[in-house]
């Protein structure tokens, strides 16, 4: 079976603007949460939010995209960007136009464009509606943009799962490069922190009312609360392994090398949640024994109930507190799409350091039972690393991840 | 490298013109149309004022208060679609693992409808940017993340295995159809229920179209108002709908004496990178795609009996895949009959692609070619045999359909019946 390798990672990320910032800021347990600023939020029941700081679109994309994209896309273009040229990809190295594609996942679109669209549109009427709202806020806008930005006309396409979707994609991609593409530029980056995207938000009440962002997400801690949502993600190009060792790629993270996927029973069915099955096929499909996994990036809700839920699962698999598992997001808060991309991510940096990142601020609960690396990195020799991510209303997907041998 | 085959055995559909299968093929192959004034809002201040709707009741069909409080109504299309089709496949779902089974839904613009009928609460019609969330429905993030549509459709079914939505705009029909049968290919499920929806007709929709004159605006012409490849064509008709399908692996299918309508013999997508609206006129990623589908179905641009176009009846989209087709087929383009059932049921953006696959099944079923409406004066560059206005009799075994979309998307996927020529 074909091999893919992660070649390039670009970050945007709430506490830190780049991988290494990202990685520094993360290793150092340094958090992006704070109260938000792109709107004011004084109304709202919960006003903490990850914002990606540091970000002036006009540095890194030409004039004439500006107008025409929502904050997400440009940083996801220029996420793509970083992580091209981190490839040696820029300018699309030695492949053809149609072996190299784009897969991203979305959760909501460019949801702030969208909200100031229909503004005009109720406050002033259909003339003031942009000519570009027909694509800006759609789902499918990132992969197309990336797409146009980099000349990439292979196998493309857009998943969304809510927040499963970012491993749903690096899962798509790794099919498309088994299917004969070389190159997918793959992974997530969201955001909605607009009025209107806040409003949505609020209405599962699992937003954070916390308002110290040192203590309003506290994933497996018994104070755990809700969680603080942020803007961002990761931009990872896959690459068909043997091509890219040919062409003596610059980076070689790691490997993808197993993902599976389910769905939860119907709610209220009372029958155990789809992640340990979703867990189970990942670690087949990898050729790995739980044993074989060196560490354990978890989905961190940051409610009692799918926290004790999670905590179950990897029980189930790996015998209690038989892994370490962490949550660096527990710095960048959860998001959305962009979310488990940006976990991939650092589960490579992961690897290739052989330091696991903590999980700030939380006391673990002893009765979950997890070995949860806190406070500071935690040295360890890293071989293997999974992902798991979930989505509202019952998405499982867990990804695996090996250092490049 | 695809690795077990798959067909759909099970066909749902929600339409305009029509309720259900039966009746979406009585109109596809009678060649009425059903685009008419848009009533599902007072469209009097847009540039467009034409849409295809479905006449769609859906407490008539089942669903309870509850699920229509919640669900959206391309959701609600997309379930009822969906039931039908898990009907019409014979298969006993409650039999069978739910960890094998999986959903795949298509849909470009999610449940737009339903966020725009909330914006304007918690907006109070768009005077507030700091929006009252106290005003929203308790299940808006259902609509916010449009993965809720197919989680509903998962729970109908009893699928724990697979499920998303694939959201690549105006291919996403084609595409999420394409992502189901690479899921039963590999090993990763059993039986998908997957297909498409999409219910854009809403002002936010229909005003974005009009700021860039995409969509028709023959007002007073409703009937008449979709004409891809006509040279008097002014631009698309907006539409809704749904089509789901069961998909399943032929050799169990087969096993159980299931109904098989076609074998998804093969898919393929392309992006132009070119512009997020418009299209080169050459037509070469789509022909890219074609050609990528036809390999991998085995089979040669002569075999085709029929090809369904995009057809959208914008004049930059009929030249672009005017030309794709003769770069993809050569001399075999001139000779294949092909037809845009947009001009009957309108564009329904991500649904159409999935409505379209349905036609084609059904193409397959009756060998019958659904016609071209409304195409009367061809455009010259537009000189293939478009089935103008009447259905055609025909031997239907192998059949291309295709789709192109906002993003630059091009997608191809190549149907066949099982038996009909010497397996590859």
């Amino acid at each position: 079976m074909t091999r893919i390798w992660v070649t390039g990672l670009g970050v945007t990320a709430p506490n830190g603007l780049g991988t290494d910032d990202y990685w520094a800021a993360t290793l150092a347990g340094r958090s992006g949460l704070g109260r938000i600023t792109r709107f004011d939020p004084a109304r709202y029941p919960a006003q903490l939010a990850g914002e990606v700081p540091g970000f002036d679109a006009r540095r890194h994309l030409p004039g004439r995209l500006i107008p025409q994209t929502d904050h997400m896309t440009r940083l996801a273009l220029v996420a793509a960007d970083w992580a091209l040229a981190e490839a040696g990809l820029a300018g699309g190295g030695p492949y053809g136009e149609y072996e190299m594609g784009v897969v991203t996942a979305a959760s909501s679109g460019g949801f702030e464009f969208g909200q100031r669209e229909l503004q005009n549109l109720w406050s002033k009427g259909g003339r003031h509606v942009s000519a570009y709202q027909s694509f800006a806020w759609f789902y499918a806008v990132n992969t197309g943009q990336i797409s146009i930005r980099n000349g990439m006309r292979g196998p493309s396409g857009v998943v969304v799962a809510d927040q499963a979707g970012g491993l749903d994609a690096l899962a798509q991609a790794r099919r498309q490069i088994r299917r004969g593409a070389r190159v997918i530029v793959s992974g997530g980056v969201d955001g909605s922190l607009c009025p209107w995207g806040w409003a949505a938000q609020l209405s599962t009440g699992a937003l954070s009312t916390g308002d110290d962002p040192a203590t309003a997400y506290l994933p497996f801690d018994r104070r755990a609360a809700g969680y603080v949502p942020g803007e961002g993600g990761a931009v990872l190009v896959l690459e068909d392994a043997e091509s890219a060792a040919r062409r003596d790629a610059p980076v070689r993270y790691g490997e993808v090398a197993g993902y599976g996927a389910t769905f939860d029973p119907p709610p209220g069915s009372g029958r155990e949640p789809g992640l340990r099955r979703a867990i189970e096929i990942a670690l087949a499909d990898a050729g790995t024994a739980a044993a074989g996994i060196d560490v354990v990036f978890a989905d961190a809700a940051g409610l009692a109930g799918p926290d004790r839920a999670e905590a179950a699962a990897l029980a189930a698999v790996f015998g209690p507190g038989g892994v370490p598992v962490t949550v660096p997001k527990t710095m960048t808060g959860r998001l959305y799409s962009g979310g488990a991309p940006l976990d991939v991510a650092a589960a490579l940096l992961a690897l290739r350091d052989g330091l696991i990142p903590p999980t700030v601020n939380v006391v673990p609960d002893p009765a979950l039972g997890l070995d949860l690396v806190t406070g500071v990195p935690r040295p360890a020799p890293l071989k293997t690393a999974l992902v798991l991510a979930r989505g509202h209303g019952g998405f499982n997907s867990a990804l695996v991840v090996r250092a490049a041998g | 490298m695809i690795g077990r085959r798959v067909v759909i055995t099970g066909i749902g559909v929600q339409a305009p013109g029509g309720d259900g299968v039966k009746e979406f093929w009585s109109l596809l192959s009678e060649g009425r149309t059903a685009t008419r004034p848009i009533s599902l809002f007072d469209a009097s201040p847009f540039r467009s004022r034409v849409a295809a709707e479905v006449d769609f009741d859906a407490e008539a069909h089942g669903l309870t208060p509850r699920e229509i409080r919640r669900m959206d109504r391309a959701t609600r299309l997309a379930v009822v679609a969906a039931r039908e089709a898990v009907a019409d496949s014979g298969l006993d779902f409650a039999g069978l693992d739910p960890a094998r089974t999986g959903v795949a839904v298509g849909s470009a613009v999610g449940c737009t409808m339903g966020l725009e009928e909330e914006y304007r609460v918690v907006s109070d019609d768009g005077r507030d940017w700091l929006v009252d969330h106290s005003y929203a429905v308790p299940h808006l993030y259902r609509h916010f993340v449009p993965s809720s549509m197919a989680a509903e459709v998962a729970w109908q079914v009893g699928a724990e295995g697979p499920v998303s939505v694939i959201s690549t705009g105006c291919t996403s029909g084609l595409d999420s159809v394409g992502y189901a049968r690479e899921l039963i290919a590999e090993g990763s499920a059993d039986v998908l229920v997957a297909g498409a929806t999409d219910a854009p007709i809403s002002p936010i929709t229909v005003a974005c179209f009009d700021a860039i004159k995409a969509t028709t605006p023959r007002n007073d012409d409703a009937a008449h108002a979709s004409r891809p490849f006509d040279n008097t064509r002014n631009g698309f008709v907006l539409g809704e709908g749904s089509a789901m399908f069961v998909l399943e692996e032929l050799e169990s299918a087969r096993r159980r004496g299931a109904t098989v309508y076609a074998e998804l013999a093969g898919f393929a997508s392309r992006c132009n990178a070119f512009h997020m609206t418009g299209l080169r006129p050459d037509g070469r990623e789509m022909a890219e795609a074609i050609g990528a589908a036809l390999a991998e179905a085995r089979v040669d641009p002569g075999d085709l009996d029929y090809v369904n176009a995009h057809g959208s009846g914008t004049r930059q989209n009929d030249r672009h895949e005017t030309a794709a087709f003769k770069r993809s087929l050569g001399e075999h383009a001139r000779r294949v009959p092909v037809s845009s059932i947009k001009s009957m049921i309108g564009h329904s953006l991500g649904a159409i692609g999935s409505l379209e696959i349905a036609a084609c099944a059904l193409a397959m079923r009756h060998d019958v070619i659904p016609p071209t409406a409304n195409l009367h004066e061809p455009d010259p560059e537009c000189d293939l045999d478009y089935v103008p206005l009447t259905a055609r009799e025909r031997r239907t075994d192998t059949v291309l359909t295709v789709g192109s979309g906002f993003g630059g998307f091009q997608s191809a996927m190549v149907l066949t019946r099982p038996g009909a020529r010497a397996a590859a």
